[in-house]
């Protein structure tokens, strides 16, 4: 995978990282100061792609930790994404009255049992062959869920009606398509500064130097194998949650997004993006949907969005490899 | 012993048998199109995952030469032909540029590929089932059933495409080409071989193999915009199972595991014996993960 390079000034102590931090704060405030008033301004339709775009973009940015930061390509995100869904959907379709907060416990804890069971054989293997296994593991999943009709209901998934938004004690109420918003808002911002801290820490500099050169780290004494079981049930768990979001936002869960196309799309993402950022895969996620409802608002609906949008993909990994983030920084810098 | 001797008497012996030629006959086109699949790894190092859409677009193809000449034969090499055309310039296009970086970057842009050609055949072709009829409709019995003659002819066809492929491989000069160029590139080039052209022919070369055998298959299922996409991952199963780049070992795996997922299919649902591969994949990723049919463990 090319590489982004490492963000020096962040390591280095005093001036220059002082600096970079108070910049980072502030733009990540004016950010979410935009994505807060958001709701208030737009209309119906694009305040629900918003939300969904955060939904993508938090899909993303959990594999941008395998791809960007641990240098393991992973085309099974589907499989945590969609075991998200239906955990949650379990809940709200089990428990009486149907409870947010369960929902969320549900599907992360499926999310969880999936990325253990995936982590486990697949971080054995490297390259292309981690690509493949994960492909094929998010696609037994998906057989087991399209074909276990009497518990999935099959291809048709499951139907559910969303539970209320409940704060214990302070707050209960229906979801409103701008209440939805800052909820996933506030999920998808706490999860960027947890995944931030994460490749900021310890931790992540491992991985990072596992992406690096890995039988190095193995030479120096880390176990390389734990630390990338790690990172992909990390991964799994916020694709896990990125998956309750859309299962709740959508108020149903169904097997085609456990399909290896969604995993596709979240490569796609990262890619567009540029990896290794975390910012990036939001910026593709919503780069990849804005132009989709462009293209099929000028071209018609019946125009498959997905050739041009596939073009600019490769386009993108010949020509701009860091993505659009990574392009951006470069431009700044200059 | 009793329950196993039960066990035994309950194994429809009719069925397994009817299985088992159900299962070399799916076996040998799962060869073809993953022996074009090992080809391209082998040589290049890209991870092809275009390659269930060529096989895709081979079939289309063939319904379209088909429809205007009704002739299975010109439409089989008429289609393996534009394929493989569209290959040498996806290749020339899209991987030429990638050559000296991360393989994993062929796995991205060919997937790139793949959700174009696919949406390409949705808009073009419909999501009708298009049919390509069988060019023999003889049938004969096999115990009750009137098995169909093609379905034989479709297995010793691919043979044939193999066999060819692997005398040309042997003893053709472009085949020796290729082969050297796998052992050495740097050599190859230095001893004056066109690596790239070389490159372009086996792209090429790969890609006719898969449209040939979109054709062959057609007429069994019929033609839609999705079929690439089961074939690719059983396509990658079987290469990894029998070792990338390994050419005589993708083609016993392909075997191998049409057999087992057809046996399975006596007890189960066919679309649940997909994930009996699947276990086959990972107990052979865990054990010998340079595939089953590596003559030396790396």
């Amino acid at each position: 995978m090319t590489t982004a390079p490492l963000d020096k000034s962040r390591m280095l102590p005093g001036g220059a990282g002082l600096r970079h931090t108070a910049i980072f704060w502030i733009a990540f405030c004016l950010l979410m100061a935009a994505l807060i008033a958001a709701p208030l301004v737009l209309s119906e339709f694009w305040r629900r792609l918003l939300t969904e775009i955060l939904i993508w973009g938090l899909l993303a940015m959990s594999s941008d930790l395998l791809i960007g930061y641990t240098g393991m390509v992973s085309f099974g995100h589907s499989a945590f994404f969609g075991l998200g869904m239906y955990g949650a959907a379990s809940a709200l379709l089990i428990v009486d009255p149907p409870n947010l907060w369960l929902a969320i416990l549900f599907g992360l804890v499926s999310a969880a049992g999936a990325a253990l069971f995936v982590a486990y054989f697949s971080t054995r293997l490297r390259d292309i062959y981690f690509a493949i296994t994960t492909l094929i593991f998010s696609q037994i999943f998906y057989v087991i869920i399209f074909t276990w009709t009497a518990v999935t209901g099959g291809e048709n998934g499951l139907i559910f009606t969303r539970p209320h938004l409940s704060i214990p004690f302070l707050y209960n109420a229906r979801f409103t398509s701008t209440t939805m918003h800052w909820f996933v808002l506030a999920i998808v911002a706490v999860s960027y500064l947890i995944l931030r801290r994460v490749t900021q820490s310890p931790f992540g500099m491992v991985l990072q130097s596992i992406r690096e050169n890995e039988p190095r780290t193995r030479a120096i004494g880390y176990r390389v194998e734990r630390f990338k079981m790690v990172a992909v049930m990390l991964s799994g768990l916020f694709a896990g949650l990125a998956g309750v979001l859309y299962a709740i936002q959508n108020e149903f869960a169904a097997p085609d997004f456990v399909y290896f196309l969604t995993s596709g799309e979240t490569v796609i993402y990262n890619v567009m993006g540029g990896i290794g950022t975390l910012v990036g895969p939001i910026v593709g996620a919503g780069f990849f949907h804005l132009m989709r409802e462009l293209l099929s608002r000028f071209l018609g609906d019946q125009f498959p969005y997905l050739i041009p949008l596939g073009i600019t993909f490769i386009a993108m990994i010949i020509f701009l490899p860091q993505g659009i983030m990574g392009f951006a920084r470069r431009w700044l810098n200059e | 012993m009793g329950a196993l001797g039960q066990f035994l008497q309950s194994i429809p012996v009719d069925l397994l048998l009817i299985q088992t030629v159900n299962g070399i006959v799916a076996g040998m086109i799962l060869a073809l199109v993953a022996s074009g699949l090992t080809l391209i790894f082998g040589i290049m190092d890209v991870v092809n995952f275009a390659h269930g859409e060529l096989f895709m677009l081979g079939a289309y193809f063939g319904f379209v030469v088909f429809s205007a000449t009704g002739s299975f034969w010109l439409a089989l090499f008429g289609s393996s032909l534009i394929v493989a055309i569209l290959g040498a310039a996806m290749q020339i296009v899209a991987l030429r540029p990638l050559i000296g970086r991360d393989p994993l970057n062929t796995i991205l842009v060919t997937f790139g590929v793949s959700l174009i050609l696919q949406n390409y055949a949705l808009w073009q072709f419909g999501p009708v089932v298009r049919k390509i009829p069988e060019p023999i409709s003889s049938q004969f019995t096999l115990f009750y059933l009137q098995y169909p003659w093609y379905r034989i002819l479709i297995a010793a066809l691919s043979a044939a495409i193999i066999g060819g492929f692997w005398l040309f491989l042997k003893y053709g000069k472009f085949g020796i080409w290729i082969r050297a160029t796998a052992q050495d590139r740097t050599m190859a080039q230095a001893m004056g071989i066109p690596v790239p052209l070389v490159y372009t022919g086996v792209f090429a070369i790969g890609a006719a193999m898969a449209a040939a055998s979109g054709v062959l298959f057609a007429p069994m299922v019929g033609v839609s915009h999705t079929m690439g996409l089961d074939w690719v991952l059983k396509a990658f199963i079987v290469v990894v199972v029998g070792g990338m780049g390994n050419f005589g070992g993708s083609i016993a795996a392909a075997i191998l595991i049409s057999l087992v997922e057809s046996y399975a299919a006596i007890w189960v649902n066919p679309s649940q014996a997909v994930i009996v591969s699947f276990v086959i994949l990972i107990l052979t990723l865990l054990f010998r993960p340079t595939g089953l049919f590596a003559t030396t463990p790396r």
